[in-house]
């Protein structure tokens, strides 16, 4: 029932939103809600709204922390991780949740990124990535495609793309998944095991951004970008049934990677509790 | 009777911090203020809170930031090249009203310049650094024993104006060891932030009463759900392109620290009864500066210290007490004379403005300030 949803988890006084029309990040912020009231819900999780803490940088995405009605807090451009894990160090808690852009997450803030990966940090974070930085009209940010058109890459675009979620893989997180804005139930899906992930959660959830990536690149209207999606984007489900001629050109989505290696913030209460016990002894 | 120890003003830092109630730390190695992060990696855990080295001085400043809003007094610490890096979330903090403490134990510049020499020469930076314009409170501690008590009021005053307090160190003070006698705890001042707002017009997060100019701030998790922005915002904490909002907020931004400046701001007066001479100066060259006095005084001079704890708001009102008796100012400080320019906004016209300033990594002497007297 979206209508109950809206009102339930969204700040109805500030909505309509601001993106453009055609523009996924709607859908990404309605799954992010979606899988926190399941959880929220879901009496074995006993995840209470309070402890929800949506944490945002800046660009289109990161309006949605605005939007949400739990504790949000909007940060500078490419913080928001490291704004989110003295939050979760605070308070270990909180349920702290990132919401980032491909520009917020992996260029500016790429280091924060990889550090808060290595960690294995209790954070979830969503990146939604669109290829492109919208809200400044369009330049092409470290996961835009090589060859690909933005208006600071009228030539086509020199750079060799980041996947965002192999990226943080590699850096040491412990949960990864793909998803998008076609896939809803898979998206949030993956959401909800990356909030109940104890480690650090990424989850790259591809958007569609019609009005800057889609025109300079000749990708159709907003419907034709999901189709698109719905097309060349395989829920790993059945992607590993596919033969390797048929995986051509395609992707997969859903979980990638997952390990249980410990999480920083239980680690560092370890040392807590020591210097508690070795106090006692004195 | 509490017992005199031997301490390091790096490591007054620390332990005045935790008097303070300080539970977060976040910071990246960075001479000459290593010695911080490393006594807080020691001591915070034995106190129930939490260090953390990030991975830079930008994601060190945010994470305080994160740490105070979930509602633990945080700090972090840096010299120069560090507290450029900072600045834009420094801002942040100033224009989301979070309380936390940093601390720029001031090396030679510019760059990386002098890493383990004295200089003032981060005056300005504090009061400037950020984009945009706030008020800014930064303290600057001349011993050892002050910087316990004056990080303690750092955190105070953070904490009643909900805004981030600079603690101006310098190289001098911060690696220097002295025997202190610690205040004992139960005669510590601790300030809290104010925390209620639930009904009526206090529901929202902003809101502030009539007369008055900070807000008070719930920790997150606590049940009140709300925003915290970087854009100007309204009393709700939302985003506002409004120009009437955006002014009542940039206003009290600054008329909290100003209409404030008295609460704030705390000058030491030495030997200026009856000076007909002020050294003027601040932080580690009070040491030289002090010396210089007694030995003018014994010599029959009629010279007096006027020192700023408080540099900024800069206090001009309590300089200006002194202006018809005074006839010279004599501003020393281990820079090109960045107060220099504060003490002739105030006085010029009222007295002779002399001055003796330094970079080369070494300190100005006694014997440096009493050839200028």
């Amino acid at each position: 029932m979206p209508s109950d949803l809206i009102h339930e988890y969204m700040r109805i006084d500030h909505l309509p939103h601001i993106w453009c029309a055609g523009c996924g990040n709607g859908t990404i912020m309605r799954d992010v809600a979606v899988a926190l009231d399941e959880l929220i819900t879901d009496p074995e999780f006993a995840l209470t709204r309070d402890q929800v803490v949506i944490v945002s940088g800046i660009g289109c995405s990161s309006r949605a922390a605005g939007y949400m009605d739990f504790n949000s807090i909007h940060t500078t451009h490419g913080r928001a991780i490291a704004f989110a894990t003295g939050i979760k160090l605070a308070n270990p808690r909180l349920e702290v949740i990132v919401l980032t852009g491909d520009g917020d997450a992996s260029a500016i803030g790429g280091n924060h990124l990889i550090h808060a990966a290595r960690r294995n940090i209790g954070l979830t974070v969503i990146c939604f990535d669109n290829l492109i930085y919208g809200m400044t009209g369009g330049q092409y940010s470290p996961v835009t495609p090589h060859g690909d058109k933005a208006t600071t890459a009228p030539y086509g675009n020199v750079d060799r793309p980041f996947d965002v979620a192999k990226l943080a893989e590699g850096a040491g997180a412990s949960y990864t998944a793909r998803g998008d804005i076609y896939h809803v139930r898979e998206t949030i899906d993956i959401i909800k095991q990356g909030i109940k992930h104890k480690g650090f959660s990424l989850i790259d959830v591809y958007s569609t951004c019609p009005t800057y990536y889609g025109r300079k690149n000749k990708k159709g209207e907003a419907v034709d970008m999901l189709k698109w999606q719905k097309e060349n984007l395989i829920p790993v489900s059945k992607y590993y049934t596919l033969s390797e001629q048929a995986k051509e050109g395609k992707l997969v989505i859903g979980p990638l990677h997952h390990s249980n290696y410990p999480e920083y913030s239980a680690e560092y209460a370890k040392i807590i509790e020591a210097c508690k016990e070795a106090k006692k002894g004195k | 009777m509490a017992k005199a120890v031997l301490m390091q003003g790096n490591e007054a830092v620390v332990e005045g911090a935790i008097a303070a109630g300080m539970r977060f730390f976040a910071g990246y190695p960075i001479t000459p203020s290593t010695e911080i992060a490393e006594q807080c990696a020691l001591r915070l855990p034995q106190e129930g809170g939490t260090f953390i080295q990030m991975e830079d001085e930008i994601s060190s400043m945010a994470a305080v930031l994160g740490a105070s809003a979930a509602g633990v007094k945080s700090m972090t610490a840096t010299s120069g090249p560090g507290f450029s890096l900072k600045q834009e979330n420094i801002g942040y903090g100033a224009m989301a009203e979070i309380p936390c403490v940093i601390v720029d134990v001031q090396r030679s510049g510019p760059s990386t310049g002098l890493p383990t020499s004295p200089s003032q020469a981060d005056y300005m930076q504090a009061r400037w650094g950020t984009h945009g314009d706030h008020p800014v409170i930064a303290l600057s501690p001349s011993s050892v024993a002050e910087t316990y008590t004056l990080i303690i009021r750092a955190f105070n005053l953070s904490e009643k104006y909900r805004t981030p307090v600079i603690f101006l160190m310098d190289e001098i003070v911060g690696h220097l060891r002295e025997g202190v006698t610690l205040p004992r705890a139960n005669d510590l001042v601790i300030n809290q932030r104010k925390s209620s707002f639930k009904d009526g017009a206090n529901k929202f997060a902003y809101f502030v009463p009539e007369g008055e100019y900070v807000p008070a701030m719930k920790p997150f998790g606590k049940g009140e759900r709300y925003n915290i922005t970087g854009l100007v915002h309204d009393r709700s904490g939302f985003p506002t392109n409004n120009s009437q909002e955006a002014a009542t907020l940039c206003t009290r931004l600054m008329e909290k620290i100003d209409k404030n400046a008295d609460d704030i701001i705390r000058v030491e007066e030495y030997q200026m009864d009856d000076a007909d001479t002020a050294i003027i100066c601040f932080g580690g060259t009070t040491r030289s500066a002090k010396h210089a006095v007694n030995e003018a005084r014994a010599a029959g001079k009629k010279v007096g210290l006027f020192r700023p704890i408080t540099v900024w708001p800069f206090p001009e009102k309590q300089l200006a007490k002194w202006l018809g008796q005074v006839k010279k100012l004599l501003v020393v400080e281990h820079n090109y004379g960045q107060m220099l320019l504060e003490v002739q906004r105030c006085a010029a016209g009222q007295a002779e403005i002399d001055f003796l300033g330094r970079i080369n990594g070494t300190v100005i002497t006694p014997a440096d300030i009493a050839e200028k007297l």
